[in-house]
């Protein structure tokens, strides 16, 4: 199916949206009526066509305007990129990963010639032709994880595994719901995780982590995380808090339906082969409360979620301001009748 | 799990006890480049029952044309490396998993202090190419019963030039691991990969000099070993499995048809735990993955090597 990519904004004018065609293949993450926080891992295999799973990595509608929104925030802000020099050979399984499973599965938008060690990369939403050699940074114009990381959607992570833990060794980071790579490069583990409320204690962490020490080659994994934001914003730094953070006070009963989004993200980790390394890739989708209830079955679970979210995680994922108002207004396409298992739309 | 189908593209006697073995994938495409140290599972049919062994990579991790072990045929054999060395021809179709690594080189060390013991020596096979091209400071000390056991010596002179220290025991030429040790500098890491005395020689030498836990670095893949033969329930597929002497309890998990993880099957990897329910004897731990505290409590077993000495042992399977 031939993309037709938006042109679409992620700050000052907010011009955002979602096609009916991206709602409904919007990857909804509450299958019952109570959140908890859990390690959720599943294979990431083929998923159905026209779904974000059916691909390693999903291109949509969004494409043209995320890169662009990236390189707006990396221009501002060079601290969104980094990476330690002993991550080179994970950086170049970036490249290789991500090369191959574009021009794989969309053919009609990316290409990639081989010639032994010689490449050429052509992306053509984006507007780029690049030739190098595979394996020698100085034939590319940037670092080659920079290079490939500005044209996949979502933020990326190299993770090294070294003392039976995971480092983030490398980061291109633009669309985090709240954390920084400025803060968490060089981090292990248990030191990212550690704000996480209710998840250490619940031993959650510890068998993700040794879950992930075994990933495998050729057997990447998945899993949905959540949060809710104020505006269409994909850069929630807690560096540019001052930019976004006081919009939580812009909501009131008459706007929340659009201004607040359900920001979903699709988390995958690839065992990376010649570093041995993990790429962790966060993929962001937003989807406005307005969105979301022209699927009614939708709003109507996210309403119990919401109700019966522990203040914690309220607090946590930065609701506080505007919980109530939310809950409020999805209360609408709430009945109060039981709702069978499951995420479809309707 | 996820296999790739090979075939054996050449087989080469490397010394009186060891082959080589060249794999290429069935359908032609190319291997997944890999990390130095890396190994693959192997499975084999023998006689009937799958046999699965897990073998170093020793080639090139960029060549991805082929896939290279090397196989010691092993005195006490349950069967794999036997049949490894005689039934297994050039154009022999087998099925391996996917390269996993459990001895990676750390890429933040200063200096890298390699000791080999005899078939020890594959997994640096790759990681010396590795540490070669990150131009890295590294030494390899390579110790073998005599010098027709010396496999590879050469190549590895022509790959590691003067990095390069053989000690034959057959010559009286020893390694003074003590002597090695200790005269290196602050953030060298050391890894060891040959017979247990060895490899425990080395992991008490480096710790009782101070060195800390995070830069010794071990492989040695256990084979289940034989012992007496037990029974089993497995709980949720509410069966009764008989572990034979020369079986491990993974393999006849498997023969029952019952599928359970795995990884290395060596061990080391964690990934085959399972939960004991109930027993009512002694459970003997032989894995290196389980800590002492949870192997004294009996609450896990790692099925690939451990057994038991019970009249009731139900797992979580």
């Amino acid at each position: 199916m031939a993309l037709a990519f938006k042109q679409e904004t992620f700050r000052n004018d907010y011009k955002y949206s979602n096609s009916p065609n991206a709602i409904k293949r919007f990857p909804f993450p509450f299958a019952e009526d109570q959140y908890m926080y859990s390690v959720n891992i599943e294979p990431h295999v083929k998923g159905k066509t026209g779904s974000v799973s059916e691909f390693a990595f999903d291109v949509d509608e969004h494409y043209v305007g995320e890169c662009l929104d990236k390189q707006l925030t990396l221009d501002l802000d060079r601290g969104r990129y980094a990476a330690l020099p002993h991550m080179m050979d994970a950086q170049w399984d970036f490249v290789e990963l991500t090369m191959e499973a574009l021009s794989n599965d969309y053919p009609e938008h990316f290409s990639l010639k081989k010639e032994g060690l010689n490449w050429t990369w052509e992306n053509k939403p984006l507007n780029i032709k690049q030739s190098f050699v595979f394996g020698d940074a100085s034939t590319m114009p940037m670092d080659p994880f920079e290079f490939m990381s500005k044209q996949v959607q979502g933020d990326f992570v190299l993770l090294d595994q070294r003392d039976e833990t995971l480092y983030a060794d490398a980061g291109f980071v633009t669309s985090q719901a709240d954390w920084s790579l400025a803060f968490d490069v060089g981090m292990s583990w248990r030191e990212w995780h550690a704000p996480v409320p209710r998840a250490t204690e619940l031993g959650v962490m510890d068998r993700a982590l040794k879950y992930l020490l075994n990933l495998q080659l050729g057997s990447p994994v998945r899993r949905l995380n959540w949060t809710m934001t104020v505006n269409p914003r994909l850069d929630t730094s807690p560096e540019n808090y001052p930019l976004w953070g006081t919009d939580r006070n812009t909501v009131n009963p008459e706007n929340v339906a659009d201004k607040v989004h359900l920001r979903v993200e699709l988390q995958s980790l690839f065992r990376l082969p010649r570093s041995n390394g993990i790429v962790f890739s966060i993929r962001c989708y937003l989807m406005s409360l307005r969105e979301l209830s022209s699927y009614p079955r939708w709003a109507k679970r996210l309403h119990r979620v919401q109700k019966t979210m522990h203040p914690d995680l309220i607090e946590y994922k930065g609701m506080t301001k505007f919980h109530p108002m939310m809950v409020e207004w999805l209360s609408q396409f709430d009945d109060g009748s039981a709702m069978a298992v499951g995420t479809q739309p309707e | 799990m996820s296999m790739i189908d090979i075939k054996v593209a050449a087989v080469e006697q490397v010394t009186p006890l060891v082959k080589h073995f060249t794999f290429v994938k069935r359908d032609g495409s190319p291997f997944p480049a890999f990390s130095g140290g890396s190994h693959v599972v192997v499975s084999m049919n023998v006689g009937g029952r799958v046999h699965r062994n897990p073998y170093s990579l020793m080639g090139s991790p960029a060549d991805t044309d082929a896939y290279h072990i090397s196989v010691r045929k092993q005195e006490q054999s349950r069967g794999g490396s036997v049949f490894m060395h005689e039934n297994v021809e050039v154009g022999t179709s087998l099925q391996i998993t996917y390269p996993v690594n459990l001895f990676s080189l750390a890429k933040k060390a200063h200096k890298h202090i390699l000791i080999a013991g005899g078939i020890g020596i594959t997994p640096f096979m790759s990681q010396l190419i590795d540490l070669n091209r990150l131009n890295a400071n590294f030494e390899l000390h390579y110790a073998f019963r005599s010098p027709e056991h010396g496999a590879f010596a050469d190549k590895l002179k022509a790959i590691c030039s003067d990095k390069l220290h053989c000690y034959a025991d057959s010559k009286g030429e020893r390694l003074d691991l003590l002597a090695l040790l200790s005269k290196q500098p602050l953030g060298t890491h050391v890894y060891v990969c040959g017979p247990n005395p060895m490899v425990v020689a080395v992991i008490e030498t480096a710790r009782n000099l101070g060195w800390p836990e995070n830069h010794i670095h071990s492989e040695q893949f256990l084979s289940p070993g034989i012992g007496e033969p037990f029974k089993i329930q497995l709980a949720k597929s509410n069966i009764e499995v008989h572990v034979p002497a020369e079986m491990s309890m993974l393999e006849a998990i498997e023969a029952a048809g019952v599928e359970a993880d795995y990884l290395c099957r060596g061990g080391v990897c964690g990934r085959c735990e399972v939960n004991v329910l109930e027993s009512d004897g002694a459970l003997l731990h032989h894995d290196h993955f389980l800590t002492d505290a949870e192997k004294a409590a009996g609450k896990k077993i790692m099925p690939c090597v451990s057994r038991a000495r019970c009249d009731r042992l139900v797992l979580d399977l």
